[in-house]
């Protein structure tokens, strides 16, 4: 396992030898703001000395970016070539997933943390509740892990980034759509009640409002870890096959 | 060192590599010779544990490849076809990734294999230079250096020489011979001249299947007079 080090700070460096961090970051500040400041996030209307208008968007916001950091992870590496070269190195296919995932979980971290600025606004103007928002950043985290473990399946299964995208944003936005009510009264009429509640439970934007709301439920913190996990599983799998 | 045997892999239903055995023990440097497709780059990857066989064994060291592939990796060096690197790193960020994985932790150590094979490959003068900048033989070059990163006794490496100036294709050469005494080394090319400078022997391959496998001057034997392309093209056809 100390065969991960190597192979996180390549790939976690990897991000800043590009521009594709810079620009990353800086369009996702911008997005995540502007959606918190316009009509539909209301950030100053609601008067209320909290972050819930920024965050109410990133089971959103996340559904179209974290395909865009997950989708180079293991296409890039095989339409490069460089595959057979780290696949030559010693090191375990489960080594390469963890070191790869845990590169672009850190950097996902990172743009989530830059958004700091914001809640120290928030701070400054009122007095928020730091606990929901410590616990709305954990929220924001574990969801951004669980979106990178299915990205980095989908890049696992091709060499074109393309469909590499379009596959993750597919996947993404079905954990995002089980959710919504117009979504579960659809599914509830066709599906018994038990069934269509069990498979709402897999949406990321329930699992997500509990703990925009200071909620740490350790069932919304296992959905978001057990998820990864599964779809780490896969991603070895995948790559083994 | 490397043993190879009944090796098989198809593609569909083509047969890149069809029942492939043969053995490499320490100082010798195995020429493996063939048309486009005959399987050689193929028999390579199997043999690294890159593509997994359909039958057969390969081992290094005596460690079955499909068994236990850390051991067998952390023994090779190896130089994939077209020299795959990180097009964004420099030469010497690169050289130090491999250089970790490989083993070498302190940064001492790794700045000790890192010089030491820059100066081996000739890579000095571009070794702040992003990979993706480089011409394509200082990019082979740097795809040699990573495979001797950490000494390894058993090399295999896929047409080393490719794309160098006749200068470095006689360094490159001089190189491989002079470590070969210690070591196992397998190198496929498509320069026949290369059989004669360093192979101590010659494995020429056609449409999966080994066709010949004996010294440099057995295969000259066959055909006395004649050109090694001449004889190249009698077995392949
Ligand atoms: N991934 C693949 N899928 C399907 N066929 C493949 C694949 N890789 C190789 N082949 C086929 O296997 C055969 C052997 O290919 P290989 O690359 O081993 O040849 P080679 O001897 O290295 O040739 P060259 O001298 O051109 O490098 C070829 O017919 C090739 O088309
Ligand atoms: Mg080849």
């Amino acid at each position: 396992m100390s065969q991960i080090r190597p192979l996180f700070k390549r790939e976690f460096l990897g991000y800043f030898r590009s521009p594709v961090a810079y620009v990353f970051l800086v369009s996702f500040l911008v997005i995540s703001v502007s959606l918190a400041f316009s009509r539909y996030g209301n950030f100053f209307k609601n008067g209320t000395a909290s972050l819930e208008s920024y965050f109410i968007f990133f089971p959103w916001l996340f559904m179209f970016i974290v395909p865009a950091v997950g989708m180079r992870l293991w296409s890039e590496e095989k339409r490069a070539g460089t595959i057979e070269l780290l696949f030559t190195l010693p090191i375990t296919t489960l080594e390469a997933v963890l070191g790869k995932f845990l590169a672009g979980w850190a950097f996902l971290t990172l743009a989530t943390l830059l958004s700091f600025p914001m809640a120290l606004t928030v701070g400054f103007l009122g007095q928020p509740d730091w606990g929901v928002m410590a616990a709305t950043y954990l929220g924001a985290i574990l969801m951004a892990g669980a979106y990178l473990g299915i990205c980095a399946l989908t890049s696992a299964l091709t060499k074109n980034q393309v469909i590499s995208f379009v596959l993750s944003l597919a996947a993404c936005a079905v954990f995002v759509f089980l959710g919504l009510s117009s979504f579960t009264t659809t599914l509830e009429s066709i599906l018994p009640v038990s069934v269509a509640d069990m498979v709402s439970n897999f949406s990321f934007v329930t699992h997500f409002e509990a703990f925009t709301k200071g909620i740490i439920d350790p069932k919304d913190v296992i959905f978001f870890l057990s998820l990864m996990g599964f779809t780490l599983f896969l991603n070895v799998v995948a790559l083994e096959r | 060192m490397i043993e190879v045997t009944g090796l098989v892999k198809t593609y569909g239903t083509k047969r890149a590599v069809d029942d492939i055995s043969f053995k490499v023990n320490r100082g010798e440097i195995l020429g493996f010779l063939g048309p486009n497709g005959a399987g050689k780059s193929t028999t390579m990857k199997m043999l690294t544990g890159f593509i997994r066989p359909d039958a057969g064994t390969a081992t290094i060291g005596g460690i079955d490849v499909t068994v236990d592939p850390v051991a067998v990796k952390r023994q090779l060096g190896y130089l994939p076809e077209s020299a795959p690197a990180y097009p964004e790193m420099t030469v010497e960020e690169f050289l130090c990734f491999i250089a970790e994985v490989r083993g070498f932790r302190t940064a001492a150590a790794k700045r000790e294999r890192v010089e030491h094979v820059l100066g081996l490959t000739h890579l000095n003068s571009v070794r702040s230079q992003t990979i993706e900048t480089l011409s394509k033989g200082y990019k082979q070059r740097v795809g040699f250096a990573q495979a001797l990163i950490h000494n390894p006794p058993a090399l295999i490496l896929d047409e080393p020489t490719d794309g160098l100036d006749p200068n470095q294709k006689n360094e490159v050469r001089t190189l491989i011979k002079n470590m070969a005494a210690e070591k196992a080394v397998i190198l496929s090319t498509h320069i026949l001249e290369e059989v004669d400078a360093i192979c101590t022997r010659v494995i020429i391959i056609a449409r999966g299947r080994v066709v010949a496998d004996e010294t440099p001057a057995a295969l000259r034997a066959r055909q006395p007079g004649a050109r090694l392309d001449e004889i190249f093209r009698t077995l392949t056809a």
